[in-house]
């Protein structure tokens, strides 16, 4: 036993010693440009733009370096966040970084390993007003905001216009309660009792329709006010969430026979066609409703330029029809890395992507991803159609927001998830059983990360 | 006394190399160093790739670690989180059991089978041999893929041709919980190619005359591979059962493509998350590397040991042609 310490104790020994520290090079003092020498300096940043998409991003720099003619960019892209964290864990961090992963936001600043910002907003007297405020909700964990928006998503409700003129449903539904009727006008099933077509499906996993969706629609909260439990077993939206998709299984698919509906529905949602190819279910007339982000717009106008449909905001518990308009968002973050070798001007790097409205307007007609300050979503260059509008406003909404940041990434999701799929399949049939499991799961994350 | 010896040492199978002088010390160095020179390579690669990552994995197994922190020492806990708190070990752990259970065993009967057909043939062997090594070479993610499309419930051909001999609900295949680990057999049933090659290899090397003086001992088919062919095999065997078991305790790719990649980790209904999954998810999309690392320590150990078991208990079914072991 005791060799078998000592040879312990060597390894650790020898791993810590070999490990790289990544020794933490913030700028002790903070220039934030004002006092920053003109020398010639050339900033990197890393990104997971790739393809078309990362050709449009590499075109904004020449609008940074034209404002700052000694600052020169050189844009990678195709890196993911494991490139980005290794490099800032070795000390080779780039100036400024791009992420996609919305759930590690709580890990980035938790951490440091995204500096805060908030010391070099006070001192350059940085006006955080300029973006709507649920973004500081998805930004900020732990008293560190970390992070800046750059462009973000908005869920809603897309529907087929034809299908709905032949249903006769004049408007969009605003109300679960409306959702589900009309999807019950637009359900069309086979001889055989399976679905031809579905008016809406409530079926998570199914495209967009997800955990952190579901509980967006009902406003239900993943934690305590001070992050340190999980509530979704004790905050009643979360209950009534299930219990609606339940009922609307039941009602809309099974004949008010819940497991009749729940199998026909798995059988469909089975033959679903690939998102991101013209097999979506959109596009072949499967589903006649369908909750989904805006670069959908840009995907029908490229693959499906001939399909009839309309966006509107994705209805709402009864209850809760007062906030008709809100809806999930969130999406592409930037940040300074802890060790940015030049953290002055990599401030002003991310204070112009982050709020040059002739950016955000040329990147969001060109990705079709929503601009995320106050002013562009204004900006009358902005290239809108009525289908994009829909999630311009989503985004405006002060109600919308994205599910609170946690130390513990994307394992409240998973855990979650992971008891919703069994519920909505019927193999799970207490509900409060499950929910209470679940958060117990979680706090035991939560515990974890805090040690 | 010393006299004695002195002659003794002189005489016997080794007295030349006796007479031959000693080299002298610094002569035996420089061999030594010169033989480390040659060696020098492979030392590199061991320390620096093998030897210290995993000296490394299994101190950051003992630590709280996200890449994003330095590691903090948190003793065991990470091990006695796994196995009384993380709610997916023991799914990832079941499921990867049922992969070793059903579809090793399968593999190997698969892969007896085909290669036994493949000694049918009096003409174009090679073809045929090549034919169904084909699979083999196709690379895992991208044959998980064709097989999501193949197999799909929507549009996919082979459930079409079942509802088109009468079949009112075929399965979901990748997208039913039931099924889906089904679906993952028959992929790697599909690409048996590697092992048959190596049971083809045993089946041409049975001694014909053991079969001659079989027929003469009035055996049948049945009894002539059951009392000969398998004995005779069962090296190839116990090599495919080895093998297959470590590779299915570390399944991935498979798993991993089949369910929908990253954001549908497990599906359906956790039915794909297996022992890899669940290490990779940990590690790279939750940022748990501490615990990632405490993960494959435990799967290491494991795979010792039911490694140690199966050579263990070969003495009593493996057999090998002259009694060698």
């Amino acid at each position: 036993m005791k060799r078998w310490v000592v040879m312990l104790a060597t390894f650790a020994l020898l791993a810590t010693a070999c490990t790289a520290g990544g020794g933490d090079t913030t700028a002790s003092a903070i220039d934030t440009g004002s006092t920053a020498s003109h020398a010639p300096v050339t900033l990197e940043i890393w990104g997971a733009w790739t393809g078309r998409e990362l050709e449009q991003f590499n075109k904004i720099f020449d609008g940074f370096t034209a404002k700052y003619p000694w600052i020169t960019v050189v844009s990678k892209g195709g890196v993911g966040d494991p490139k980005i964290i290794a490099a800032i864990n070795s000390g080779t961090a780039p100036d400024v970084v791009l992420s996609f992963t919305l759930d590690s936001v709580g890990q980035f600043c938790e951490s440091g390993a995204w500096q805060d910002l908030n010391p070099y907003i006070e001192q350059s007297g940085f006006d955080v007003a300029q973006f709507p405020p649920s973004v500081e909700a998805y930004t900020t964990f732990a008293g560190s905001r970390c992070a800046f928006p750059f462009l973000t998503d908005a869920y809603g409700l897309y529907y087929n216009t034809d299908m709905f003129d032949q249903a006769g449903i004049t408007d969009p539904p605003t109300t679960l309660t409306e959702l589900q009727d009309d999807a019950a006008k637009l359900t069309e099933f086979n001889s055989d009792g399976s679905i031809k077509r579905a008016g809406f499906v409530p079926w998570l996993g199914y495209y967009e329709f997800s955990v952190p969706n579901l509980g967006n629609i009902f406003g239900a909260k993943w934690y305590s006010d001070d992050g340190t439990q999980s509530v979704v077993a004790t905050d009643p939206q979360w209950k009534a969430a299930f219990q609606w998709q339940h009922d609307f299984i039941a009602e809309v698919y099974g004949d008010g026979d819940f497991q009749t509906g729940a199998d026909r529905l798995e059988r469909f949602v089975a033959g679903a066609g690939d998102e991101f190819s013209t097999a979506h279910d959109m596009y072949t007339g499967r589903i006649a409703m369908n909750l989904d982000g805006e670069w959908r717009t840009a995907f029908l106008a490229d693959e499906k330029p001939n399909l009839n449909y309309a966006t509107a905001p994705f209805p709402l518990p009864d209850d809760q029809s007062d906030q008709y308009g809100r809806g999930q968002i969130g999406g592409t973050i930037i940040g300074l890395p802890k060790g940015s070798p030049h953290p002055a001007e990599a401030w002003l790097l991310l204070q112009f992507m982050a709020t040059d409205t002739p950016t955000l307007v040329y990147m969001a007609n060109n990705v079709r991803n929503v601009p995320t300050t106050l002013d562009s979503l204004q900006a009358p260059d902005l290239d809108v159609t009525p289908q994009f509008q829909t999630f311009l406003d989503i985004f405006a909404d002060p109600n919308s927001h994205y599910k609170e940041p946690s130390a513990i990434g994307a394992s409240d999701q998973n855990i979650l998830q992971a008891f919703a799929a069994r519920w909505e399949v019927g193999k799970q049939t207490d509900l409060d059983g499950g929910l209470a499991d679940a958060a117990k799961q979680i706090d035991d994350q939560l515990a974890q990360a805090a040690i | 006394v010393a006299a004695t010896v002195t002659t003794e040492q002189h005489v016997g199978p080794f007295a030349e190399a006796a007479a031959v002088p000693r080299r002298p010390r610094r002569r035996n160095v420089k061999r030594g160093l010169t033989v480390l020179l040659f060696m020098s390579p492979w030392i590199a690669g061991f320390i620096g790739l093998i030897l210290y990552p995993m000296l490394s994995s299994l101190y950051f197994s003992f630590t709280k670690y996200s890449l994003l922190e330095d590691p903090k020492w948190i003793g065991t806990q990470n091990y006695s989180f796994m196995f009384t708190k993380d709610p997916f070990f023991w799914l990832a752990f079941r499921n990867t059991i049922w992969i070793i259970l059903v579809g090793v065993p399968l593999r190997i009967v698969f892969g007896i089978f085909t290669a036994w057909l493949l000694t049918l043939p009096r003409a174009g062997s090679k073809t045929y041999r090549t034919l169904y090594f084909l699979p083999t070479m196709a690379p895992p993610a991208a044959a998980a893929l064709a097989f999501v499309l193949i197999f799909n419930p929507g549009y996919g051909p082979i459930n079409q041709l079942l509802q088109g001999i009468g079949m009112k609900s075929p399965p979901l295949w990748f997208y039913g919980p039931n099924s889906s680990k089904w679906g993952l057999v028959m992929l790697g049933l599909w690409g048996v190619g590697d092992a048959m090659i190596i049971f083809l290899a045993g089946l041409l090397d049975v001694p014909r005359q053991l079969y001659e003086a079989a027929e003469i001992e009035g055996a049948n088919g049945r009894q002539k591979f059951r009392f000969v062919t398998l004995p005779m095999i069962s090296p190839v065997i116990f090599f495919s059962l080895v093998i297959g078991v470590i590779d299915a305790f570390q399944y991935f790719t498979e798993a991993y493509i089949t369910a929908g990649g990253r954001d549908h980790l497990g599906e359906p209904q956790g039915s794909t998350m297996v022992y890899g999954v669940r290490l990779f998810q940990e590690g790279f999309d939750n940022l748990h590397l501490g615990y990632a690392a405490a993960m494959a320590w435990v799967l290491f150990i494991i795979i010792m040991i039911c490694t140690a078991v199966l050579i263990r208990t070969s003495d009593r079914w493996v057999h090998y042609q002259g009694g060698f072991r």
